[in-house]
């Protein structure tokens, strides 16, 4: 176990976050939770075929993420992207009909588990090689600084990316450029199946690069939704105003393996209980904590679960996409017509 | 009214006339802007349009290509300059991976509509790691259009038509013409990408060409016609869109086909055609279907060593005579 790597325990001090979006925040873990627990049993059950890569356990970063952001915000996610999806507001029936390869997903059937994108609702795609996607959201960046806009970028990725070129030139041209962007560094400790610090020359493979891109070093427990909502609002807020780019490292742990039913045994059974101690779902007692209703907390939770049924049962029942789907949108006219 | 411009002038032409024309069009690019390129074809351009729309970058590839495909996604029209096509190497996962594939992948929610210009190709002496023409590297991915134009004018026209595509667009200037002429009118010029061009006309063999090796092609039409020998020489001018119709109808007529290709000689764009003819119109044929490539060697650096593996007139015209014997 890499003890230095477990965040300090949440401070006694509460920080002063409203009922109303502890609710919202709690409403996001959970309905994150919840899915993805389904994801999970379909994927067993072999209706999620290829594969899937859950953020169970790791809820709280896209949900404390997702809450602090604008409607007109773009998010940009990786191949473990379920969270960050639906946090953005996208419907499960969308997002599930696509982990099950249907025609109302919301890449038609054509993007899958890894490639989830909703472009009404900010969610600019979901990106498979590890850390490409950092340069393509600084793009939407400069696009937002050059339109005139003050929209803001999220860029989520994994300590895994924190080693690629890609990560590097990206956070420095964000810099250079003084980009409205949050890149938010989720931090499991695990790179697939091999711990980041075997294979990592500092002890936060972000933030201990931040000072090398002239920004702001911060590490967070990611697993307090209250600890990453804060920090999101307020890196959001530099963005916005014309203070440039953040990089949040966010402390967190996988609940299970890399991938499709990878089970993890490769993690020590010590570390594995000492952050299972600390599930996001705790936050649950923080909301009784403050006062808040046992019964509202209850509602979230049924609403949720009845939510996911539905989700289930609307993307069971649609149609696999037509096959003519294989051969549009190649291009922007949606054809795929390479010759005359 | 009409003026001799050379090829480089042309580029730093083409990209004005689109920034003019389109306040969403932006240009970045490695010395692009207070240097004007290495080529110096992108000279001016900083002065008319100012820093945020000509912006240099780092030596930084794949943010390079990475800002100019998310910036594509959310309104603007970028322009990314790689300096030598042999950097696309660096950032191919960029090209071939994300911006070939987003548009599909998520099913046409975004759009792309991005140009990478490109100096691409031999005959420079640079050796073998800034040499290479590698258009068939984008020509194999779906996804993506890819362009080569061989004279000032298509540079402009060609161009114009890139920048206004909603597709990514791989434009390869080759850059041996930098320095070359020719008569460019006045005025805007916009072509159509996958339209190939009909250089010369001729009646006993089609010479299909692309970029440089166009004007060697016309080269080896005169040295035939000496012999008694008609060759008809088609400038591709694009890989994707592909103007298989154009090539085919000459073939149809000559009944002989020669490819000339800079690349090396596996999997070249030749092979494409050649099979295309092959495949439709092999009943019209006379004579074996010749490709005339660079060997499959790397470019030596040496002007002897990279002559000799370069296709040459010479070896055009004896394509040909092979061709119609």
């Amino acid at each position: 176990m890499v003890e230095a790597r477990l965040p300090a325990p949440p401070s006694e001090d509460l920080l002063d976050i409203e009922d109303k979006t502890r609710l919202e925040l709690y409403r996001q873990v959970v309905r994150l939770r919840r899915f993805e627990e389904r994801a999970y049993r379909l994927f067993m059950d072999g209706l999620v075929k290829g594969t899937s890569h859950l953020s169970l356990g790791m809820e709280a970063i896209a949900a404390g993420v997702g809450t602090a952001m604008r409607a007109d915000d773009y998010t940009f996610c990786t191949y473990r992207g379920h969270a960050h999806t639906l946090a953005r507001g996208v419907p499960m029936e969308g997002v599930m009909a696509e982990l099950l390869g249907r025609e109302t997903g919301v890449c038609g059937g054509k993007g899958g588990s890894m490639h989830l994108t909703s472009v009404e609702h900010g969610v600019m795609g979901s990106y498979a090689i590890i850390g490409a996607h950092l340069p393509i959201a600084n793009g939407a960046a400069w696009s937002a600084k050059a339109r005139g806009t003050d929209q803001v970028t999220a860029a989520f990725f994994g300590d895994g990316a924190t080693n690629i070129g890609a990560f590097h030139e990206a956070l420095n041209l964000a810099k250079v450029w003084e980009l409205p962007i949050v890149f938010v560094c989720e931090n499991n400790l695990w790179m697939e199946y091999t711990p980041i610090s075997s294979v990592t020359a500092v002890e936060h493979p972000a933030a201990d690069r931040a000072s090398a891109y002239g920004m702001e070093s911060i590490v967070i427990d990611g697993n307090d939704p209250d600890i990453v909502y804060d920090h999101a609002v307020r890196a959001f807020d530099k963005a916005r105003s014309g203070g440039g780019p953040s990089l949040i490292e966010a402390m967190t742990y996988r609940h299970g393996g890399h991938s499709r039913a990878d089970p993890g045994t490769y993690r020590p059974e010590e570390e594995v209980e000492a952050w299972l101690a600390r599930d996001p779902l705790n936050y649950r007692d923080r909301l009784l904590a403050v006062g808040i209703d046992e019964s509202e907390i209850a509602t979230i939770e049924d609403e949720t679960d009845a939510a996911v049924d539905h989700a289930t049962e609307v993307a069971k029942a649609a149609s696999p996409p037509p096959l003519e789907a294989a051969f549009t949108n190649v291009w922007a006219d949606g054809g795929w017509s390479w010759r005359n | 009214m009409a003026e001799l411009i050379t090829y480089r002038e042309a580029v730093a032409r083409a990209i004005a006339q689109e920034m003019r024309r389109d306040d969403d069009v932006y240009f970045i690019g490695e010395d692009i802007a207070a240097a004007g390129g290495v080529f110096k074809a992108t000279k001016g351009l900083l002065d008319e349009f100012g820093p945020d729309r000509v912006r240099d970058t780092p030596i930084s590839e794949e943010a390079i290509l990475g800002a100019a495909m998310g910036a594509s996604m959310t309104g603007l029209r970028p322009i990314a300059e790689i300096m030598f096509s042999d950097f696309l190497a660096t950032c191919w996962d960029i090209v071939s991976v994300e911006m070939a594939k987003t548009q599909y992948m998520t099913d046409g929610q975004v759009s792309l509509p991005l140009v990478i210009r490109t100096a691409n190709g031999g005959g420079l002496r640079f050796g073998a790691q800034h040499s290479q023409a590698v258009e068939n590297w984008a020509m194999m991915i779906p996804g993506l259009k890819v362009v080569a134009p061989s004279n000032p004018h298509d540079v402009i026209g060609l161009f114009a038509a890139a920048v206004r595509d909603d597709n990514p667009v791989m434009f390869f200037e080759q850059k041996s013409l930098y320095p070359t002429k020719g008569m460019v009118e006045d005025g805007e010029i916009v072509e159509e990408l996958g339209t190939a061009t009909i250089r010369r006309s001729g009646t006993d063999v089609t010479v299909v060409a692309l970029a440089s090796m166009v004007s060697r092609a016309e080269e080896a039409a005169d040295e035939l016609a000496e012999q008694g020998i008609s060759a008809e020489v088609i400038d591709l001018r694009s890989l994707v869109p592909l103007d298989t119709r154009t090539v085919i109808e000459s073939v149809v007529k000559t009944s002989r086909l020669v490819t000339v290709e800079e690349n090396p000689r596996l999997c070249g764009w030749g092979a494409e055609v050649v099979s295309i003819v092959a495949e439709e119109c092999i009943w019209h044929i006379d004579g074996p279907l010749t490709r005339i490539t660079t060997p499959h060697v790397p470019l030596p650096s040496s002007d002897t060593l990279e002559d000799e593996v370069l296709p040459s007139v010479q070896r055009i015209v004896d394509g040909c005579i092979k061709a119609v014997s």
